[in-house]
């Protein structure tokens, strides 16, 4: 999905392949698409428990797609990638950390 | 443009090699990832907690909710679609993006307001002379009693309220938090536009349009694991 345009940001570094207002739109249409399936799937009654993992994995498909495409870190210097992935890694420990101590052992 | 560049510090030399000002960009969502991911974490430890309702199957609506998501997504392809026209040097085409994104931006507000104003006004409502038990919500179904002879319905208010039980404290301080995000994000989008018409938005000085986008993007993927979280497995039955 990666192309064309070279380009200076400004910000002291070149960012090469940044994608085009095309895969922009395109990201989007998916984006949109991840989310009718998601609300379908939520009025399918049969899959009971079998939901939350369906869901759980389209919506870190929606995630990462903004990331990497809407927020150029699939382009940007791998740095920027550490410190939004780190602070992501922390804010999930800390969720299960919780949930551990409050919800599954108490 | 080069002086243009520098007089914002932009071509500056780092240890990194990286600007400064993206850097620290990143290091705040990183941060700020853990804000929600506690609050998230939160909602989720006292979710089915609550002693007394309305609980999220009774408030919820998943049609609504779905509609402001898709707006909020849309919002962040206009972002990007501003950057991008800006990258180029297209200013006219800038500026209506932008402008579509912060409109999206407030439009996405207007639900939450509009969601939150409905919760505060959630009325327990029952057609008594034709009560279908099943179709009751675990809340709906403490009432059921209330339905005297020759009653034709039943109808009170409980609004959900910060203070109406742990489901609706978790609930309004994550959500509201993340409209707090967005409301700043309106206002920074919508400075960046009146700041374009006194010149001061070039395509030499795109980081600065770089950073909101980025806010605006991370606002947009927080709301992508809220409505999943709060929303979907709120309202699915033995989650």
């Amino acid at each position: 999905m990666a192309e064309d345009t070279h380009n200076q940001d400004g910000a002291g570094e070149v960012h090469t392949g940044h994608p085009t207002p095309m895969t922009y739109f395109k990201v989007a249409m998916i984006l949109s698409v991840i989310t009718a399936i998601e609300v379908a799937i939520f009025y399918v009654e049969d899959l009971g428990h079998g939901i939350i993992p369906i869901l759980v994995v389209l919506s870190a498909a929606k995630f990462a797609l903004v990331a990497m495409f809407y927020m150029h870190l699939r382009y940007d210097a791998k740095l920027f990638s550490g410190f939004f992935v780190g602070g992501l890694v922390l804010a999930f420990t800390v969720g299960i950390a919780l949930l551990a101590l409050f919800k599954f052992f108490v | 443009m080069a002086e243009a560049a520098a007089a914002h510090g932009e071509h500056e030399e780092t240890t990194t090699g990286l600007n400064h000002r993206k850097l620290l960009m990143w290091a705040f969502l990183g941060s700020d990832c853990m804000f929600f991911g506690s609050l998230i974490a939160t909602y989720v430890v006292y979710q089915g907690k609550s002693k007394v309702g309305p609980f999220p199957e009774d408030v919820f609506s998943i049609p609504v909710t779905s509609v402001s998501t898709f707006v909020l997504l849309m919002s962040s392809m206009s972002m990007v679609l501003a950057y991008a026209a800006l990258t180029r040097g297209n200013i006219k085409v800038f500026r209506i993006w932008l402008i579509s994104t912060a409109i999206m931006g407030m439009t996405f507000l207007g639900f939450q307001v509009f969601e939150f104003r409905d919760f505060a006004n959630y009325k327990v409502e029952l057609e008594c002379a034709h009560l279908e038990p099943d179709k009751l919500t675990e809340f709906e179904k403490t009432f059921v009693d209330r339905c005297t002879e020759g009653m034709d319905e039943f109808k009170e208010q409980h609004g959900l309220t910060p203070r109406t039980n742990l489901f609706g404290t978790t609930f309004f301080t994550l959500t509201g938090f993340h409209g707090a995000h967005v409301t700043l994000g309106v206002i920074w989008l919508l400075s960046i536009l009146f700041h374009s018409f006194r010149g001061g938005v070039r395509p030499e000085t795109n980081l600065d349009v770089d950073l909101a986008a980025l806010y605006w993007h991370f606002v947009d993927v927080v709301w992508i694991v809220i409505f999943t979280v709060v929303y979907l497995f709120g309202v699915f039955p033995g989650i």
